[in-house]
C-alpha cells in the first residue's frame, strides 16, 4: 500500500492548502479510494482547556479533508480537482485523549457521474475504537469545471 | 479549574468573548462574538490560514465546521446554565456556497432543550444573511457537574 513518490506528492499538495497546513496535517497512507491523515497533538487545537481535548472543530477539518481526498476520481487530476463537499456529519464517539496524536481514515465507497460518498472515522489508539465517525457526499466537477466521468450510469 | 463554572460564578456567565479567550481552538481560528440584546452572532474574520481552496480562494469545509460547531456551542451556554462545556454529540452540516475569503458571521437557534441533549441549529453567512454559505444541526450533552466521566467528547 505505501507509494512512497505518491505520499510525498500528497503531501506536498496539503502543505499548499493553508489551513490544512496550520492544523499540521500529515498524509499518511494512500490506498484504492483510500488514504489516512493525521494531526498532532498540539496545545493550540484543544477546545475543552479544563481536559486538554482537541477541539471537534480540528477533527470535523481532518475527516473533511481526508474525505475529500479520497472523493477525487482517480481520473482527475490533482491541481484541477474541481470538488464541493455537499453535506458533512460527524458523530462524537469519545474525547481524543490529551497528547495523542488523531488519525483519519477515509474510504470512497461509492462514485456516480456527479456525486461521491465517503465514509471516515478518526482515532487515535486503534481504528476499531474510532473517536468519531463521518458520512459525507461531495459533488464532482463544479458550475465553472465540469467532471466528465467515465462511467454511463445516471444521477 | 472549571473555565465556565468560574466565570458563572463571577456572574460573566454570559460573556461569551470571556469564555472564547479560554478556548484555544476559538483563538486559532480568531472567532469573535458580538452580543447585541439577546441575539447572540458570531464573527470570523477572514484570515490567510483559513483557506482551504487557493485557487477560489474558498474557506476550509473544517474551518466553517467548527465556527458552526461553536457557534451552536456558545448560543447553548448562553440559553442555558450549564457549568460545563457542552460536548458534542454530533454534527451534520449543509455546505450551500463557497466561503470566501472574507468575514464570516454565525447565528444559532436551541430548537429543544432537554434536561441532557439540546438540538441546535445555524446558519453561517458572508455578505447577506439570506444567502446563507452554510447550514448546519447538532446535538449537545449538556452534562450535569457529576456526571461527566466517560462521556462523548
Amino acid at each position: 500500500m505505501p507509494d512512497k513518490t505518491m505520499i510525498e506528492e500528497a503531501n506536498e499538495h496539503m502543505l499548499n492548502i493553508p489551513h490544512s497546513r496550520a492544523l499540521g496535517m500529515e498524509f499518511v497512507a494512500q490506498g484504492v479510494d483510500e488514504c489516512e491523515l493525521l494531526i498532532r497533538y498540539s496545545d493550540h487545537l484543544v477546545g475543552d482547556p479544563d481536559r486538554g481535548v482537541i477541539h471537534g472543530g480540528a477533527i470535523t477539518a481532518l475527516l473533511d479533508n481526508a474525505a475529500g481526498m479520497v472523493a477525487r476520481p482517480p481520473e482527475m487530476p490533482r491541481e484541477q480537482a474541481a470538488i464541493a463537499t455537499l453535506d458533512l456529519r460527524i458523530d462524537y464517539m469519545g474525547p481524543a485523549k490529551p497528547g495523542l496524536d488523531v488519525h483519519a481514515r477515509a474510504h470512497c465507497f461509492k462514485r456516480t457521474t456527479n456525486i461521491a460518498f465517503v465514509r471516515a472515522i478518526a482515532f487515535v489508539t486503534s481504528p476499531d475504537d474510532p473517536i468519531a465517525t463521518c458520512t459525507a457526499t461531495f459533488m464532482l466537477g463544479t458550475r465553472t469545471t465540469p467532471f466528465i466521468a467515465n462511467q454511463t450510469e445516471p444521477t | 479549574m472549571k473555565i465556565l463554572q468560574s466565570l458563572r460564578d463571577q456572574g460573566r456567565g454570559q460573556d461569551l468573548g470571556a469564555v472564547l479567550a479560554h478556548i484555544p481552538y476559538a483563538e486559532f481560528l480568531g472567532l469573535q462574538v458580538s452580543q447585541q440584546g439577546q441575539e447572540v452572532i458570531t464573527v470570523l474574520p477572514f484570515a490567510e490560514h483559513l483557506i482551504g481552496n487557493i485557487t477560489l480562494p474558498a474557506l476550509h469545509g473544517g474551518a466553517v465546521g467548527a465556527m458552526l460547531e461553536m457557534t451552536a456551542v456558545l448560543q447553548l451556554i448562553y440559553d442555558t446554565e450549564c457549568e460545563r462545556l457542552p460536548k458534542t454529540i454530533d454534527v451534520s452540516i449543509d455546505y450551500l456556497r463557497s466561503a470566501r475569503a472574507t468575514t464570516t458571521y454565525g447565528r444559532a437557534i436551541v430548537t429543544r432543550r432537554g434536561r441532557r441533549v439540546a438540538n441546535v441549529r445555524v446558519e453561517l453567512w458572508q455578505e447577506s444573511r439570506d444567502k446563507p454559505v452554510a447550514a448546519g444541526h447538532g446535538h449537545f450533552l449538556l452534562s450535569p457537574l457529576e456526571e461527566s466521566a466517560e462521556q462523548p467528547t
